[in-house]
């Protein structure tokens, strides 16, 4: 290293990492303003307009080519701006619908809002990672930070045990990833990812030490993604933590982990050998959607549901990344985009129906009866974040799943996708079962129900997921923000004006 | 590079050495006087024998957690301090001054917190 | 201004009126009442456009110029673009929507006074326009399409607009369901066209057509044909019209007269040089037009609703249109949509401005205690209104004169140039042209004799309505009168447009002709059938002698019947032909046979045949997947322990399998 130049570059390489830099500058803020002024109503607001400034930032960077920062570290706008403009939308909307949550159940700590950004700033560095040891930390970070967030504002037993869950099992997988880097970094002698494959092939007898790196490291993703079979924390987690807080989880966590395994697939792996890994996440993509689905089935209480539908749609995001294309990978990103919103919809619609004593966690779907009528914007948005989720015209999450499924079926995986197409039709029946029982079964008087009464919706909550839902049902009219990712990956998009 | 490793190797020789050095050591030169808190298992006064459920004050894992974590985060010292010099020799000294400045700055808003909330109050 | 943008507001108006007027009070309750708020916003929001397509008019966009707005969908080489086309045609369609649409929304500002969802009426009105407007500059059949359905939806909902009395929800339902069977044709030929032509935009449909076989050809415009008879209410689907007038009158003037039920006509003028390379399919097209015209005109012979009078003229005057269509002189069909609109719209308005009169005296008549049963649109309970609403009794006039054909107002020149186009082709050696001649003249006639029967009821001889001394009705407003004025001077006017071929010798064109067709060597965006003949010049002088005699003694027969008969003259009709006189009251039993075959046939069906099919085949198999995938999940389920040890196990199981795979 050239000593001397080490910190000529470094104005470049902060307005490449101004993000992250911003996220964890704030975050640092926010601990140190709650330090002298405890549980400050002013915090979540300082969180959001970071949110808010960083998305801004990153919406100049979306044009710009693909860059590298920090002597190669980390990569810079381009697919890293669109990929963050995700995650940061999503912890945008997770702060906003936590504040009147956390302040109803009395959780409304100020290290709340100092996480949400350090494991936002965990999702960017993980998205923006060129090094196999951006991943790490990137992961780690964003990790930590979300087992604390679901200690932290526990409520009742069931927290404490996710919580626990959570940390036991990720700390388990972590393992194996950190094993998969080391087995990576012997076989190959660099970190750098676009560097892999060149230092494969200058090593060339490393065959078992690359491939059964590569094996770990997949599985460090997909237990972030929860994938079946490392799934099973799903569930449990998702149930427990706080309803905001799960949208969170199951949004911007999953679109980094997604984002580094497509930066590791195409900078990292690119041609090498793809049908190795292709068969296996085929495998992986092909029991996730079939599992996932399933299980969502007999689900009675709608947050397991939405966890374990999360899970399918793990799964059709891995069909795209299957395909092994330019236009999968991009089409994996406009998947995530859309599924942001449909998911942290869905989870803020249930978190303002928690009215029974037990706070979502063993809410049962049918203390939900005729909650449209009741509360008829919940309903519309709910109604339509619902349609989205099942993948039906002319709402995002239709658009979503053609460009997900397109890139494979030109990949040769028909197969795949036609399963994928079956279980997304079974999908229908647990999700239209939500919107039966919101809207056709009779309002039930029992106990908790009268209770929903004196069960407000904050206006800015409800402003929040009506701009989702908005967003859901023009999106997919939009073409600009799908043909965008396919830019990244030098691939013409047909038709379209310029 | 077979020869890269000699340090290695070294160093491997003389940690395993220095740890029987000592425990062969306090065998022959310590006067032996039993009593029964000293020969019980870890000598510490802690019974091995009995239920594991024992209650201890969460403060305790509070206080070894906070030491293990700043005992790491000051060992990330060494290696910058050691190199320090061949930065400052090839003019961009100022530069890594910064960076472990704001290192710095960051544990020490870990700490401030740690004080703050009441962390290092034992009762 | 850029035209992309004047385009992009012309169409995005009316939709900004439709959501302002539908969501804000909607919200708003509060909103609700402010009628002068919700009118002026309606009115506006498609005056504005219609100022604007003026304005494009008179800049002279006139070649086509496509504005493409954004890609709607692609698929590989397929791809729909919102794009809008605005050359000659287009403009024609547009500036009568937007014109006659604003003169009607004026209208609907004093005719809906004091309803109770003023709001409501005006939000659906101002998305009417904005579906007409994308059905007329699409750029493309499925854009088109989509204008085509949402028109189709609107009338739906201003049919059923008073929904409380299920009357009209029936008839809305009927209009929706009958539009939909024409719908399902349309569909059907964009499925050939993507086939054949793989792509949907106008441009490429006639760059394709040349490739296509000549049944491909027959076949899609055939298609299409049946689609424009659902929408533009010709035989066989004629039937949901009538009823339809069970929506507020400004509907029926808008909607259901002047530019909706023409949108089929447009369809075929659209693509008129595809219609022309199936000449068999254009003499079925010309004949349903003409026993449409027919059979509509001898059932309006014998109505007393003044509307239905007036919808069964709309079917007849269509029905003029595909003549027109049939015998390939397709400017003809567009300038006598365009005269049509003039003089239908303003009768429609006129029945409007009568109804409102006699809802008076309805009002009056029930607050002196009168009893007795009152229908406010019956020619019976009417007579001798010209002494107190006289603008609408003269407008009324003028659009009848129009209507009938008598020389030099509107109606005379579009609708003589249609028999003189039928005369032509006729000569030409098509035989069914001078079918389709020999029925236009005889329909001529019967037109003329009942729209003046439908005056001389309404407006002459005594008042026949109870206690017509001391009740009496008033001249509506001036937002009511002011667009029967205008309509009306159009209709006497508007047809100078399009003078006949003779007015050549004298040094003036035929404007509407070169305007749409083209001129040598510059053809225009609607192509016409090259005839070898030519008409000599005394034969086109007696024909125009001929039309203008069969209109003027049509009127003079009918006016001198009913000022001697008044209403006995529909005695003396029904002694005289007294069978046939019941098949025309009853509307030829159409509906009944309808109801008889189709309905019963299809309910009957569903409820022998399907209902057990479905209960038993279909909701077995979807209960039994359903069943099988909740025991599945049931046994499954159990892996899920809860146990975070047997989650450590999945994944090292996982693990295993992974690297299996990969490595191997």
């Amino acid at each position: 290293m050239d000593l001397a130049g080490a910190y000529e570059g470094i104005l470049f390489d902060v307005a490449g990492g101004f993000t992250l830099l911003l996220l964890m500058t704030a975050g640092v803020v926010c601990i140190v303003w709650d330090i002298f002024s405890n549980d400050d109503p002013v915090l979540p607001v300082l969180a959001a307009m970071t949110c808010v400034v960083a998305a801004g930032w990153e919406v100049r960077g979306l044009d710009a080519g693909s860059s590298t920062a920090f002597y190669d570290l980390i990569r810079a706008y381009g697919l890293t701006s669109y990929i963050n403009i995700t995650l940061l939308i999503s912890a945008l909307v997770s702060i906003v619908l936590s504040v009147p949550y956390l302040n109803r159940i009395r959780r409304g700590y100020g290290e709340v809002y100092a996480l949400i950004l350090f494991a936002t700033a965990g999702a960017v560095m993980l998205a923006s990672a060129n090094s196999l040891v951006t991943v790490f930390v990137g992961l780690e970070t964003m990790s930590i930070a979300l087992y604390i967030l679901v200690g932290l504002v526990r409520q009742g037993g069931g927290g404490i045990e996710s919580a626990l869950k959570y940390f036991l099992l990720g700390a388990f997988s972590t393992g194996f990833f950190l094993y998969g880097i080391a087995l990576l970094y012997g076989a190959t002698g660099t970190m750098i990812l676009p560097d892999l494959a060149a230092g494969f092939e200058a090593r060339g007898s490393m065959m078992l030490l690359f491939w059964a790196g590569v094996a770990l490291f997949l599985v460090g993703f997909l237990f972030k993604v929860s994938a079946v079979p490392f799934h099973m924390w799903t569930p449990d987690v998702y149930q427990g933590a706080p309803t905001p807080l799960t949208g969170y989880m199951s949004t911007a966590s999953k679109a980094a982990a997604f984002a580094a395994l497509i930066l590791v697939l195409y900078y990292g792996l690119g041609d090498l050998a793809a049908t190795k890994w292709q068969t296996a996440l085929a495998v992986v993509a092909l029991v996730t959607m079939v599992g996932g689905n399933i299980f969502a089935l007999v689900q009675n209480n709608v947050k397991r549901m939405l966890a374990y539908s999360s899970v399918a749609h793990a799964g059709y995001v891995l069909v795209a990344l299957v395909a092994g294309t330019g236009e999968g990978y991009a089409g994996a990103a406009y998947y995530l985009l859309i599924y942001s919103f449909m998911n942290l919809g869905a989870f803020g619609v249930m978190a303002l129906l928690e009215w029974d004593q037990k706070e979502g966690s063993e809410q049962t779907i049918d203390s939900l009866s005729g909650v449209g009528l009741r509360k008829p914007i919940l309903g519309v948005v709910m109604t339509v974040f619902m349609f989205s989720l099942i993948g039906f015209p002319p709402f995002g999450g239709f658009f979503g799943k053609i460009a997900v499924f397109a890139p494979a079926i030109e990949a040769g995986f028909t197969w795949l996708v036609i399963v994928g197409v079956l279980a997304s039709a079974l999908s229908g029946y647990y999700y239209l079962r939500v919107l039966y029982v919101f809207w056709m079964r009779p309002q039930s008087w029992s106990a908790p129900q009268v209770q929903a009464h004196k069960f407000p919706v904050p206006s800015l909550s409800a402003a929040v997921l009506v701009a989702c839902a908005v967003v859901l049902t023009v999106i997919g009219f939009v073409p600009v923000v799908r043909d965008l990712p396919m830019v990244y990956f030098d691939v013409a998009f047909t038709g379209g004006t310029p | 590079m077979p020869a890269d490793f000699v340090p290695l190797l070294l160093m491997l020789v003389l940690a395993t050495g220095l740890a029987l050095t000592l425990l062969l050591a306090a065998r022959w030169l310590g006067p032996r006087r039993a009593n029964p808190v000293k020969v019980s298992t870890y000598e510490s006064g802690m019974d091995p024998i009995g239920t594991a459920r024992q209650r201890y004050s969460v403060k305790f894992y509070l206080v070894a957690m906070i030491f293990i974590i700043f005992d790491v985060e000051v060992v990330f010292l060494y290696p910058w301090a050691v190199s320090f010099q061949e930065f400052l020799a090839a003019g961009s000294g100022v530069g890594v001054l910064v960076v472990v400045t704001i290192f710095i700055l960051v544990l020490a808003v870990g700490l401030l917190y740690d004080i703050k909330k009441g962390g290092l109050e034992f009762d | 201004m850029n035209p992309d943008l004047t385009i992009l507001l012309i169409v995005l108006l009316p939709a900004a009126g439709a959501v302002l007027n539908g969501l804000l009070p909607l919200f708003w309750p509060r909103l609700r009442k402010h009628e002068t708020v919700i009118g002026t916003v309606g009115t506006g929001m498609v005056a504005v456009p219609f100022v604007l397509t003026v304005v494009l008019f008179v800049q002279g966009y006139g070649d086509p110029h496509v504005a493409t707005f954004y890609t709607w969908m692609g698929a590989g080489d397929f791809t729909v673009s919102v794009a809008y086309r605005v050359d000659h045609l287009s403009l024609i369609m547009a500036l009568v929507v937007t014109g006659v649409g604003a003169l009607i929304h004026l209208y609907s500002v004093g005719y809906m006074h004091g309803d109770r969802s003023y709001w409501k009426f005006f939000a659906y009105l101002n998305l009417f326009i904005f579906m007409m407007l994308n059905l007329v500059l699409a750029d493309n059949l499925l854009v088109m399409f989509l204008g085509w359905e949402g028109v189709g939806l609107c009338s739906y909902l201003l049919i059923g607009f008073w929904y409380e009395d299920l009357k009209n929800s029936a008839a809305a339902t009927k209009a929706f369901v009958v539009n939909r069977i024409g719908d399902f044709a349309f569909l059907l030929a964009m499925f050939i066209l993507v086939r054949e032509v793989g792509s949907l935009d106008f441009a490429t449909i006639f760059a394709g057509a040349e490739a296509m076989s000549q049944g491909t050809i027959s076949a899609v415009v055939l298609l299409l044909f049946i689609g424009a008879t659902g929408k533009s209410a010709q035989i066989p689907l004629f039937v949901w019209l009538p009823d339809a007038m069970a929506g507020p009158t400004p509907v029926s003037a808008l909607i259901h007269a002047a530019t909706m039920v023409t949108s089929g006509l447009y369809l075929l003028a659209r693509l008129s040089s595809l219609v022309l390379l199936a000449p068999t399919v254009m003499g079925v097209i010309a004949l349903t037009g003409a026993l449409t015209a027919l059979v509509a005109a001898t059932i309006a012979m014998a109505q007393t609703d003044i509307k239905r009078v007036l919808a069964y003229s709309t079917v007849s005057q269509l029905g003029f249109m595909f003549m027109a269509t049939g015998v390939g002189a397709f400017f003809v069909a567009i300038f006598h949509v365009v005269t049509h609109a003039f003089f239908k719209a303003c009768l429609f308005l006129g029945s409007g401005s009568v109804i409102h009169g006699m809802h008076e005296v309805e009002h009056s008549l029930r607050h002196k205690g009168y009893r007795g049963a009152f229908d406010p649109q019956d020619m019976r309970t009417m007579g001798g209104l010209k002494r107190f609403m006289p603008r609408t009794g003269r407008t009324y006039l003028m659009a009848t004169l129009a209507i009938s054909g008598i020389p030099l107002t509107a109606g005379f020149f579009s609708k003589d140039e249609i028999l003189f186009k039928a005369f032509e082709f006729g000569l030409d050696g098509h035989a069914f042209a001078w079918i389709v001649w020999a029925v236009g003249l005889g329909t001529a006639l019967l037109t003329a004799f009942y729209m003046t029967r439908s005056y001389m009821l309404t407006f002459e001889g005594a008042p026949r309505w109870p206690r017509a001394d001391e009740v009496q009705p008033h001249e509506s407003p001036w937002t009511i009168t002011m667009p029967l004025v205008v309509l009306a001077s159009l209709s006497l006017i508007g047809g100078f447009i399009g003078l006949p071929h003779l007015a050549e010798k004298i040094g003036l064109t035929n404007w509407i002709h070169g305007y749409l067709a083209g001129h040598e060597g510059h053809p225009g965006p609607v192509a016409e059938a090259a005839t070898q003949t030519h008409v000599g010049m005394p034969a086109e002088v007696g024909l125009i002698l001929l039309g203008s005699a069969i209109a003027v003694v049509g009127v003079w027969w009918s006016w001198r019947f009913f000022a001697c008969h008044g209403l006995g003259g529909d005695a003396l009709i029904q002694g005289r032909f007294k069978g046939l006189y019941r098949w025309w009251k009853r509307s030829y039993y159409w509906d009944e046979f309808y109801d008889r075959t189709v309905v019963r046939g299809v309910i009957g069906g569903a409820e022998h045949g399907l209902a057990p099919l479905d209960v038993r085949l279909v909701d077995g198999a979807v209960n039994a997947v359903a069943k099988a995938a909740q025991r599945i999940s049931d046994c499954v389920r159990r892996l899920q322990t809860g146990v975070v040890q047997a989650y450590a196990l999945a994944i090292v199981l996982g693990v295993i399998v992974v690297i299996a795979l990969i490595v191997s």
